[in-house]
C-alpha cells in the first residue's frame, strides 16, 4: 500500500514497528531502542535487514538503494530515511 | 518381547511434544540409536532415536497429535536373544537399483497405507528416500503422475513439497511460557548431535581463503539493478558455490550409514539459520546446485522466515546432504565447523574481513572470505578435500558462472 500524503512522523514509526514484527515475530516491540542498531539490539543478520528492506520499500512505495541501508540500521534513522524520502 | 516406546523428557520443564513424522512403519526394522520419529518442540523439531534393536510393531501416536512427556508413542517387539529361532531379518536394505520392489522384510500387522504403498512400482531406493523426505507412499504415484516410481522423482516431488506455501499456524499457537522449554530442548537436541559427530566421524579440517572482490563486485552491480525483493546476499553465493562443487567432486555429498558412503544425486544444501535467543536449525535448499541464484534466494528468504516464526518443515530438515554455515556480516573471520551427521561434510564461511592481499606482484586491501571445511576421512582425505575447496574459491572467483 502506497501512501497519497506525507505521514506524520509517529505514524512512520508505529508503520515500521508492525513491519519489524510481521519479520521478527519474537521480538516484543515495546522494548526496542530506536538508538540502537537492530543487528546489535536484536541480532539481526542480512536476510533479516534484507527482509526488513523490501518491507519498508512496498510498504512506502520507496526504492531504498544497497548503499543506503546504513542509515536505516536503528529504529530512528530508519524513521528519519523514510520521513525524508516520502516528503521528496 | 513387547516393550512400549515412550516420548522422552529432553528438558526438566519439558512437559509435551507433538509427533510430527514417523521414519519407519509397522514391520521395519529399527537399530538401537536410529532416528525412530520425529517430535515437534516450540522451537524446533527434533529426532528421537531407539535405543534398542527392535522392530515396529504398531504406531500408537499419529502426526499432527500433541501428546505429555512419558506417553506412549508405539510398540516395539524386541529381538530375542541369539540362538532364538525364525527367520533373521537382514540387516541392511535392499541395493538400490535392485529390479524389483520387494516385499516387506518383516510380516508386520500391515495399516492400509503400508498395503497402497507396497503396491506402488518404487525401486528400493526411491522408497527409502521417499521415507527419508517424509513423504506419503500412497499419494506419490498419483502426484508423480508416472506408473514407476524412480527416486528423481521423488526428489522432484520433495523440492515441490518444500516450495508449497506453509499452512500458517494459528496465532497465538506457540506460549510464551513455554519459549524457554523449548530452548533447552534445543540446546539439548544440538548437543547430542554434535556429541555423536565428535564421537563417529573421523573428522578433517581445511582452511582456504578466498578474494571476495569478484564476487562482491558482481553483488553490487546486480544489486543496484533490481527493486530490493530480488537482491542478492553473500550467503547465496557462497552457498551456490559449494552446491556446484559438491556435484562436481566425489565424496562430500551424501550420506554415512550402515559402514558405508552413499553418495546423493542431487545436492541439498544445510543452511544453518540462527534462532534468535539461542540454538540454530540447518533446513536444506534442495537441489541447490540445479537453481538458479534468484530462485535459491527466494526459498532462502523463505527458509529464514519460517525458521523465525517457528514453521519448519521437516522434509527440509531429513533432506540435506551437506551443510553450509556462515557467520554473517558482523562476525570473526573463521569458524571450524562440525559435521552433521549422516552427512559427511560442511563448509563454514567466516565473515568477509578487509585484508590486505598480495595480487600480481602488489598488496592490495580485499575483502577476504575464509572457508573452513570440515569432512568425513571414512569418505575423503586432504587431497580430495583440498580440490574441493579449490574448486568453490574459483567459482566465487567466477560469480557469473554461479
Amino acid at each position: 500500500m502506497t501512501l497519497n500524503r506525507a505521514p506524520e512522523p509517529q505514524d512512520i514509526r508505529s508503520r515500521l514497528l508492525s513491519l519489524l514484527s510481521g519479520i521478527a515475530p519474537d521480538i516484543d516491540p515495546t522494548t526496542i531502542d530506536d538508538q540502537i542498531q537492530l543487528r546489535d539490539q536484536f541480532d539481526f543478520d542480512s536476510m533479516d535487514t534484507l527482509h526488513f528492506m523490501t518491507a519498508i520499500s512496498e510498504a512506502f512505495g520507496i526504492d531504498i538503494p544497497e548503499p543506503d541501508y546504513p542509515k536505516l540500521a536503528a529504529l530512528a534513522g530508519a524513521c528519519r530515511y523514510v520521513a525524508g524520502r516520502v516528503a521528496a | 518381547m513387547q516393550i512400549d516406546f515412550r516420548l522422552p523428557s529432553l528438558g526438566a520443564d519439558m512437559e509435551s511434544a507433538t509427533v510430527t513424522q514417523w521414519l519407519k512403519k509397522p514391520g521395519e526394522q529399527i537399530r538401537r540409536g536410529e532416528t525412530v520419529a520425529v517430535i515437534e518442540t516450540d522451537k524446533g523439531l527434533i529426532d528421537i532415536e531407539s535405543f534398542e534393536d527392535a522392530v515396529l510393531e504398531t504406531v500408537v501416536v499419529q502426526p499432527g497429535t500433541k501428546v505429555p512427556v512419558g506417553a506412549v508413542l508405539a510398540h516395539f517387539v524386541v529381538e530375542a536373544p541369539s540362538g532364538a529361532s525364525g527367520p533373521a531379518v537382514p540387516a541392511t536394505a535392499m541395493p538400490a537399483g535392485a529390479g524389483a520392489v520387494p516385499s516387506p522384510a518383516t510380516p508386520g500387522p500391515a495399516t492400509p497405507a503400508t498395503h497402497a504403498a507396497s503396491r506402488l512400482r518404487m525401486s528400493p531406493l526411491a522408497r527409502r528416500r521417499a521415507q527419508e523426505l517424509g513423504l506419503a507412499l500412497e499419494t506419490l504415484a498419483e502426484r508423480a503422475g508416472t506408473e514407476v516410481i524412480h527416486v528423481d522423482d521423488v526428489e522432484r516431488l520433495a523440492a515441490e513439497s518444500a516450495l508449497s506455501a506453509a499452512a500458517p499456524l494459528p496465532p497465538g499457537t506457540a506460549a510464551a511460557a513455554s519459549v524457554s522449554d523449548a530452548r533447552v530442548a534445543m540446546r539439548i537436541a544440538i548437543g547430542n548431535a554434535m556429541a555423536r559427530a565428535k564421537r563417529e566421524i573421523p573428522h578433517y579440517y581445511l582452511g582456504h581463503s578466498v578474494d571476495f572482490e569478484p564476487a562482491r563486485a558482481w553483488l553490487e552491480r546486480h544489486n543496484a539493478q533490481v527493486p530490493v525483493g530480488e537482491r542478492l546476499i553473500d550467503g547465496i553465493l557462497i552457498a551456490k558455490a559449494v552446491a556446484l562443487a559438491a556435484a562436481r567432486i566425489e565424496g562430500f555429498n551424501g550420506f554415512f550409514r550402515d559402514g558405508r558412503f552413499e553418495s546423493a544425486s542431487a545436492v541439498n544444501i544445510g543452511t544453518a539459520i540462527a534462532v534468535r535467543g539461542g540454538g540454530l536449525v540447518a533446513p536444506a535448499l534442495l537441489d541447490a546446485a540445479r537453481k538458479d541464484l534468484q530462485t535459491l534466494m527466494r526459498e532462502f528468504s523463505d527458509l529464514v522466515a519460517r525458521v523465525r516464526a517457528g514453521h519448519m518443515r521437516s522434509a527440509e530438515f531429513a533432506a540435506a546432504t551437506i551443510t553450509v554455515t556462515s557467520l554473517g556480516s558482523d562476525g570473526v573471520e573463521e569458524l571450524f565447523p562440525i559435521i552433521n551427521p549422516p552427512q559427511v561434510a560442511i563448509v563454514g564461511a567466516g565473515s568477509v574481513t578487509e585484508r590486505p592481499w598480495a595480487h600480481e606482484g602488489r598488496v592490495l586491501a580485499r575483502p577476504v572470505l575464509t572457508l573452513a571445511l570440515a569432512a568425513d576421512h571414512r569418505v575423503t582425505d586432504g587431497r580430495a578435500g583440498s580440490r574441493f575447496l579449490r574448486t568453490i574459491s574459483g567459482l566465487l572467483a567466477r560469480p557469473e558462472s554461479l
